[in-house]
């Protein structure tokens, strides 16, 4: 889950510069006068319990938000655990990645992609893969993510994967460093959309990457995958559950998705992960895009952001229609 | 994990030497090659460099692999310098007073420190990965024999010029 990194407000060590939120103030009158009216006091006393939860949570995630530290990055790592990620893209998943040469042999470059499978992201695995072998552990790639997934438990391993925080300031030292950056403009937004969107790209209009990759001077290269959405049975975002228990303000999530999933049936958060079907995945990464060379030297925003998600829609629309069945592929 | 495979090809081991050591013409006979460039200032003999990618299963899987032996019309040997582990090796033997070329493929590949995922991967790469080479050396064989099936066509059709000519 990788949010638009130029909507974050961060500070340059990369944490939320938002503090906890403020919880809901009991009315001072029966603040300190209990007893006054039992029913308002109970309130007030929920009410602060509440906010030491969240500040609590807050807090909690929080301090485990590792600092963006690119060198985490460890190439003998990778290529150690190479082989379970064949074995896994290859059995379980039948990866096909195509178009990786179109990838620029050298030099910084930002890979767009379209985000599917919950929190279990199978297209993120299968092109780590891919471009690992294809273009070496040596080379340095990185992907932006969410703050939950890399402060989650059991996932510290993602940050020796190149994974850091999405962020502006991230962005700048993985692209300054001559990477190739991943990241998912569509985020938490997109990767939970419903099962029967599973063919549109939606980046909820976040034209972030755009303005970074026109900072930077850096190619855009789409990357589009197909098969994600399949890996369980995605119901609903829950966006506006997500927004009435405040988790926007809290977790910086902006949906509560509904899924249908192993092994917990009816999955609600899917904070714990599920177990991903064995839905066929298939990459198709594009020619890259000079902003410059082709939008003139001071491009629109909106036209390149446009032109980016049209031809990312058009070529998912051409590997959905290569696809017979469903999770089959 | 170890991988051969031969096959015997009508042609004369100078031949065969000539386009197993041309790296343009690997990705003509290679299968399952996607990539093989010349990577450094030779593009023959000991020392001559390539990066070399195969599709095994759902990724590109590639190395950068530098010719360690090269002994003409016999034998060609290479080990990986980047990428995954593997040495490979070309063993050509003249057969039938050198009418024919015994032909032999050798590869070994690995991902050293991988544990047990690594020796599962390598295991179940294989099958696909010996396809890849049994292919390979049929085309190789098609192709010489091909060729030099032309060029003594082309031989003969000049002898008939000439005689009718003359």
């Amino acid at each position: 889950m990788t949010p638009d990194p130029s909507t974050v407000p961060r500070s340059p060590n990369g944490r939320s510069t938002s503090g906890p939120p403020t919880p809901a103030q009991p009315p001072a009158a029966d603040a300190g006068q209990g007893g006054a009216n039992p029913v308002t006091a109970l309130a007030g006393l929920a009410g602060r319990l509440g906010g030491r939860a969240a500040r609590a949570v807050t807090g909690a995630v929080a301090g485990r938000i590792p600092r963006a530290d690119l060198d985490e990055r460890d190439p003998d790592f990778i290529r150690d655990n190479l082989p379970r990620l064949w074995l896994l893209s290859s059995l379980w998943f039948r990866g096909e990645v195509r178009g990786l040469g179109n990838v620029p042999d050298e030099g910084p470059a930002l890979l767009v992609g379209n985000h599917s499978g919950g929190n279990m992201t199978p297209d993120t695995l299968v092109l780590t893969l891919a471009f690992s072998t294809y273009f070496g552990v040596e080379r340095r790639f990185h992907s932006l993510a969410h703050n939950l997934v890399l402060s989650a438990p059991g996932l510290g391993m993602l940050r020796k994967f190149g994974t850091v925080a999405a962020s502006p300031a991230n962005l700048k030292t993985a692209l300054d460093s001559g990477a190739a950056l991943l990241v998912y403009p569509g985020g938490d937004h997109e990767v939970h959309r419903s099962s029967f969107e599973r063919h549109t790209v939606d980046f909820a209009g976040r034209r972030g990457f755009v303005r970074e990759a026109l900072r930077h001077d850096v190619p855009i290269v789409p990357v589009v995958s197909i098969g994600g959405q399949e890996t369980a049975f995605f119901l609903a975002r829950g966006d506006r559950l997500a927004r009435t228990l405040g988790l926007d303000r809290l977790l910086r999530l902006k949906v509560l998705p509904i899924s249908l999933a192993l092994p917990w049936g009816l999955n609600v958060g899917d904070f714990g992960g599920h177990i991903p079907l064995p839905a066929k995945i298939v990459i198709e990464v594009l020619p890259p895009i000079h902003l410059r060379d082709e939008f003139g030297p001071e491009p629109d925003v909106d036209e390149v952001y446009e032109h980016v998600v049209r031809l990312m829609q058009e070529t998912l629309d051409a590997l959905a229609a290569e696809r017979r069945f469903p999770i089959l592929g | 994990m170890r991988l051969s495979t031969q096959i015997d090809i009508a042609a004369k081991s100078a031949t065969v030497w000539d386009t197993i050591t041309d790296p343009t013409q690997q990705l003509h006979f290679m299968h399952g090659i996607t990539r093989w460039e010349v990577a450094g200032p030779i593009d023959r003999g000991v020392g001559a460099r390539y990066r070399l990618l195969m599709r095994v299963g759902s990724a590109e899987v590639g190395s950068l692999i530098e010719v360690v032996e090269a002994v003409e019309q016999r034998d060609m040997a290479w080990v990986s310098v980047t990428g995954l582990d593997q040495r490979g090796r070309w063993r050509l033997r003249e057969r039938a007073n050198g009418a024919r070329t015994h032909v032999e493929f050798r590869l070994s590949y690995g991902v050293a420190g991988a544990g047990f995922f690594g020796f599962v991967a390598e295991r179940v790469a294989a099958p696909q990965v010996q396809r890849h080479l049994n292919r390979s050396l049929q085309q190789l064989k098609r192709q010489i024999e091909h060729e030099q099936l032309r060029r003594d066509a082309a031989a003969r059709r000049a002898a008939r010029e000439r005689a009718s000519v003359a």
